[in-house]
């Protein structure tokens, strides 16, 4: 039930036919894991707590550096140094007390990922490495965990829903990470501030929708924004019967990480 | 010839034989060792760009890698 200071914060859900107070209570009661507490978890964690998704895990072993503040905006000046997923937890506590936040500070690798999202009906994928990217796929399409991928770059964005079983996953488009230091990193080729803002805040709005089981999720199609063209593209992609991992003859059964995928770089900064 | 790439209508010289792979080339698509192709609905395997005809009208998508996040 809800309480009357929750009917009034959640006014403006409780009033969209497509939520009304049944699809509050779900909210209230879903469980988003944010892998990465970066650009793209930043809004992510921001809108989710917001809007009462009442269990947030966020995943990171990084702490706020400076030069993370021109985008990763749930990281305050006074939050330098300090653990990223502990700073993402003081703000999500501090817009609203109804969610429950569980914090993870670690990197995600093939040992410890399946434990960490068993507990979740939803995984948003922010992280900044192939090598995250594609365990982070393998380990929800092996358990059929439905996420979000999202990737940016610059000026460029990406962004898909995989419901495992049903839609195409990472692997589908991308068969192998590519070798390592053959595609730039945002450390490596920088990235507009506002980029991770807008493709996070579609991985919010797939995380919500999912929960509430209403609209039409980016499943089954890729969607492509171009921030200096401002222009959104969706491309429909079939599943993959050649798919390593979800295809008729699957040659990925368990979990490994894929070391060739990372780079220095990206252990250092990951 | 026409075809469409990203959504655009482009228009190449005839050559009949342009394949996936030569295309990549002639368009100097980027990172076009790693692009994966998706010709008429249907994602390529890599193996087969070197093999595949463009024909004309022909609907041709580059899906990137993109690994940035944070």
């Amino acid at each position: 039930m809800l309480t009357e200071s929750q009917i009034e914060r959640y006014s403006r859900h409780i009033i969209l036919k497509e939520v009304g107070g049944k699809g509050q209570q779900k909210l209230l009661d879903g469980r988003v894991l944010i892998i990465g507490a970066g650009g793209l978890g930043a809004p992510v964690a921001l809108y989710l707590a917001a809007a009462g998704v009442g269990t947030i895990g966020i995943a990171d072993a990084d702490d706020v550096d400076l030069s993370n503040l021109q985008r990763q905006v749930i990281h305050f000046t006074a939050d330098i140094g300090k653990p990223k997923v502990e700073s993402a937890r003081e703000k999500i506590e501090a817009i609203n007390p109804d969610v429950k936040v569980i914090t993870y500070r670690e990197w995600v690798t093939a040992a410890n990922i399946s434990g960490i999202i068993a507990d979740y009906d939803f995984i948003i994928d922010g992280t900044d490495n192939f090598a995250a990217k594609f365990l982070i796929n393998d380990a929800c399409v092996l358990v059929k965990k439905p996420y979000s991928h999202g990737g940016i770059l610059q000026f460029v964005g990406q962004t898909m829903t995989v419901l495992p079983g049903e839609s195409p996953c990472y692997r589908c488009l991308f068969p192998a990470p590519p070798p390592k230091d053959a595609i730039p990193t945002c450390s490596q080729a920088g990235v507009i501030g506002v980029l991770p803002g807008v493709l996070g805040s579609i991985q919010a709005t797939e995380a919500i929708k999912f929960l509430l089981g209403k609209g039409r999720l980016l499943a089954g199609r890729i969607l492509m924004y171009d921030a200096l063209d401002m222009k959104f593209r969706d491309v429909e992609i079939k599943r993959n019967s050649a798919c390593p991992i979800c295809g008729e003859h699957p040659t990925i059964t368990e979990l490994k990480d894929e070391l060739d995928a990372m780079t220095v770089c990206d252990l250092k900064e990951a | 010839m026409n075809i469409s790439v990203n959504g655009k209508e482009t228009s190449v010289p005839e050559n009949p034989k342009r394949t996936i792979d030569s295309l990549l080339e002639e368009l100097n698509v980027s990172q076009r060792l790693y692009v994966t192709v998706e010709l008429n609905g249907e994602i390529l395997d890599r193996p087969v760009y070197e093999t595949t005809p463009v024909r004309d009208n022909d609907v041709i998508e580059f899906l990137y890698f993109m690994g940035g996040g944070r």
